[in-house]
């Protein structure tokens, strides 16, 4: 099963390595990672996508502990949560195809950030499956550029990491 | 450079110049299990690293406090493949419990705090500190070295929850067929006293792992011997048919356990570990407690004080059926010393009290059953990585540790091989230790399975051309002494005690063909084992315990 967990690290050169070299190491699937700092610039937050049955998920949140950096490890898949993730799209643009683009971004509420001759850049946020939708949605043959995230994730309400 | 200078203009620090770094970092793993303190090393950059960490592996295999300090090239020539660079940090990350490399020397003295806090707190380990020679040189205003740190991603409990400990003890008050199971948390975690207390308060059956040996002594009534794949058929069977068993700072290993489908079928397990990754790792604990052993068995004495226990009479009478069997006999032959031989003979010799460190292979397993260990800190061996070459320097850092007491290096002429030049360190720091070397020409251990498993065809288990170990001890300056007869076999061993400052390297030669029984082949079960005699596996699934 899919889970999202989410990592408070000490922000060090070196932290990240240690939280990927963990997952080579012990053979833990990595389906995205993203980082950075966060309010507290001594800090930094990780969001991990890993698969896995029950008691793997569990050694990941125990071993992320053990990790000397590593201030807290939560699973945002146990609670109510919000996930999205970033995707932009470069597409090669023929005047036929224009009106086809212009729809698909307005139905899937995404943007035109960048326009250059025939090409159009699209950014869109989301849930993974949104995102998956809408790259599915575009014909395939004009798709020239993907770059994507990762899922980032916060969990809702008042509770905090 | 500059750290030798300054160690050169105190007295503060002793330093031992060893022949070769994975030396260095065995011998500081020695006088860390011996002492109970972290051992300290020091090593140059690039080569000098990489060679330590074979020891550094080691160590964290097994769980012991150690600092390793490692050069680095200055600060503005890191990352352009500068002489004799290596990314240290990036190498070691996955064999420490954590590393540092140092940027400021200003972080020099609260980073020193952090490494040992680290290496002997928690569940404890090595922890290097790469530091880049311009900062070594680097001048500042000298401040206090730090009395305390507080690390706030770094807590490891101590405690554990009063109502684990609360639900372990009912479960273990009511459990007719109990077993404890103790491992090497129960020697590092100094809960030698808790645990005695503990097994006879229950009068619990109790076996121990490779890595625990001495924490509940090996000649009382109540100790069934090692687990394990070459485990005593007591032990293993109790563990089989067991309905409770406490596992004691241990991990489940695979050597431990056997095929893992088929372990402890019928049995609640509880698990005390300080390290909450190691709790249902390999096996799903039905009672976790995370916290020191020292601290929960000692819990579990008041819980367990005045509880009425269910009766166990008839588990003892079934374990001592399995005693019976006596699966640690073997045969003697006429002409030949067998190696089961020679370790009582050390064990009567030293009378039990020595400090035994073993090299990896049949050798180990052999004293490890046949020594019988009564106190902790006395059985030093590579359990968790098994690497060949630990046990010389070991000893010397064993004997460092604990200058009067005899230390006996127990090995085979494969291993000794491997780090044989620290021979010469233990001549200059007079570091005497008995080496009992068990030479049957063979990697035993490779041969035994390849006798077992691959048909006889043995594929570079013979090691021919041997150097003529008492030359090469005398060329050393030690004493050399080689046995090839069973009568000469205890006069040597009292001729080498007796000599109390000499370190002698006694060459025995031993049966080529022993093999180590009891053995559960890989993939087998507790209740499957090869004993000594029988030409098939033992194979008995007595899990139908419900009449015991």
């Amino acid at each position: 099963m899919r889970h999202i967990i989410s990592v408070l690290l000490e922000n060090e050169s070196g932290a990240l390595s240690r939280v990927s070299g963990l997952f080579s190491a012990r053979g833990f699937n990595i389906e995205s990672l993203t980082v950075a700092q966060t309010n507290d610039s001594g800090l930094s937050r990780m969001t991990i996508v890993s698969s896995g049955n029950d008691r793997v998920i569990e050694q990941i949140v125990k071993q992320l502990n053990k990790l000397i950096d590593v201030v807290k490890v939560i699973d945002l898949t146990d609670q109510d949560h919000v996930e999205r993730e970033l995707m932009l799209v470069k597409v090669c643009v023929k005047k036929k195809d224009e009106l086809e683009v212009k729809q698909l971004v307005d139905i899937f509420s995404c943007k035109i950030v960048d326009v250059s001759d025939r090409t159009y850049t699209i950014e869109i946020a989301g849930k993974t499956r949104k995102i998956n939708a809408f790259l599915n949605a575009l014909d395939f043959a004009i798709v020239m550029e993907v770059s994507r995230t990762g899922v980032t994730g916060i969990s809702r309400g008042r509770t905090v990491i | 450079m500059h750290i030798y200078d300054a160690l050169e203009t105190q007295d503060a620090v002793k330093h031992i110049l060893v022949r070769h770094e994975q030396g260095a970092t065995h011998a500081a793993d020695g006088y860390a299990r011996v002492s109970g303190k972290p051992g300290v090393v020091l090593v140059t950059s690039g080569p000098g690293i990489t060679n330590a960490v074979t020891g550094i592996a080691t160590a964290h295999m097994d769980s012991i406090p150690m600092v390793i300090i490692s050069g680095q090239v200055p600060s503005p020539l890191i990352g352009g493949d500068a002489f004799q660079e290596v990314d240290a940090v990036g190498i070691t990350r996955s064999c420490v419990k954590h590393n540092f490399l140092i940027k400021d020397v200003k972080n020099i003295a609260n980073t020193v705090k952090r490494a040992f806090h680290i290496a002997t707190t928690g569940r404890p380990g090595p922890v290097l500190i790469d530091i880049p020679k311009d900062i070594t040189i680097a001048q500042m205003t000298p401040e206090p070295y730090p009395e305390s740190v507080d690390i706030r991603s770094y807590k490891p409990t101590i405690k554990a929850s009063d109502r684990q400990i609360k639900k372990a003890a009912q479960l273990m008050a009511k459990s007719r067929r109990p077993i404890l199971y103790s491992g090497g948390g129960s020697v590092i975690g100094n809960a030698s006293k808790e645990l005695r207390e503990l097994t006879h308060l229950l009068n619990f059956p109790i076996t121990q792992t490779l890595m625990g040996l001495g924490a509940f002594p090996g000649s009382d009534e109540l100790s069934l011997g090692m687990l394990g794949m070459h485990g005593t058929y007591e032990a293993n069977m109790a563990m089989h048919g067991a309905d409770c068993v406490v596992a004691i700072g241990a991990r489940f290993d695979d050597r431990i356990t056997g095929n893992l489908a088929k372990f402890c079928p019928t049995a609640k397990i509880i698990h005390i570990d300080i390290d909450p990754s190691s709790i249902s790792k390999n096996v799903v604990a039905d009672v976790p407690i995370v916290g020191q052993v020292k601290q929960v068995l000692g819990a579990l004495c008041v819980e367990l004080k005045d509880e009425k226990l269910a009766d166990i009479s008839k588990w003892w009478a079934q374990i001592n059926d399995w005693r019976a069997v006596d699966s640690l006999s073997y045969e003697k032959a006429e002409g030949i010393i067998k190696p089961q031989t020679v370790i009582e003979a050390l064990y009567e010799v030293t009378k039990g009290e020595a400090i035994v460190t073993s090299d990896v292979g049949q050798h180990q397993m052999w004293a490890a059953q046949y020594y019988l260990f009564d106190e902790p800190r006395r059985w030093i061996n590579s359990g968790g990585l098994g690497t060949m070459g630990f046990g010389l320097p070991a000893a010397m850092g064993a004997k460092l540790a604990d200058p009067s007491r005899d230390v006996a290096c127990v090995t085979g002429e494969g291993s000794i091989q491997m780090m044989l030049q620290e021979l010469s360190t233990m001549l200059q720091y007079n570091t005497p230790v008995k080496i009992v070397s068990l030479n049957n020409g063979y990697l035993g251990m490779v041969r035994q399975w390849q006798e077992f498993f691959y048909e006889k065809r043995y594929a570079m288990s013979y090691m021919d051309a041997l150097p003529d170990f008492v030359k090469l001890a005398e060329s050393y300056g030690h004493v050399g002494i080689r046995v090839e007869k069973e009568a000469d076999l205890k006069p040597a061993l009292i001729e080498a005690f007796a000599q109390k400052d000499r370190t002698v390297f006694l060459d025995i030669l031993t049966d080529p063909t022993e093999n180590v029984f009891p053995m559960i082949p890989a993939g087998g079960a507790h209740c499957d084992m090869l004993l000594a005699g029988h030409n098939d596996m033992i194979s008995k699934d007595e899990t139908d315990f419900n009449a015991v």
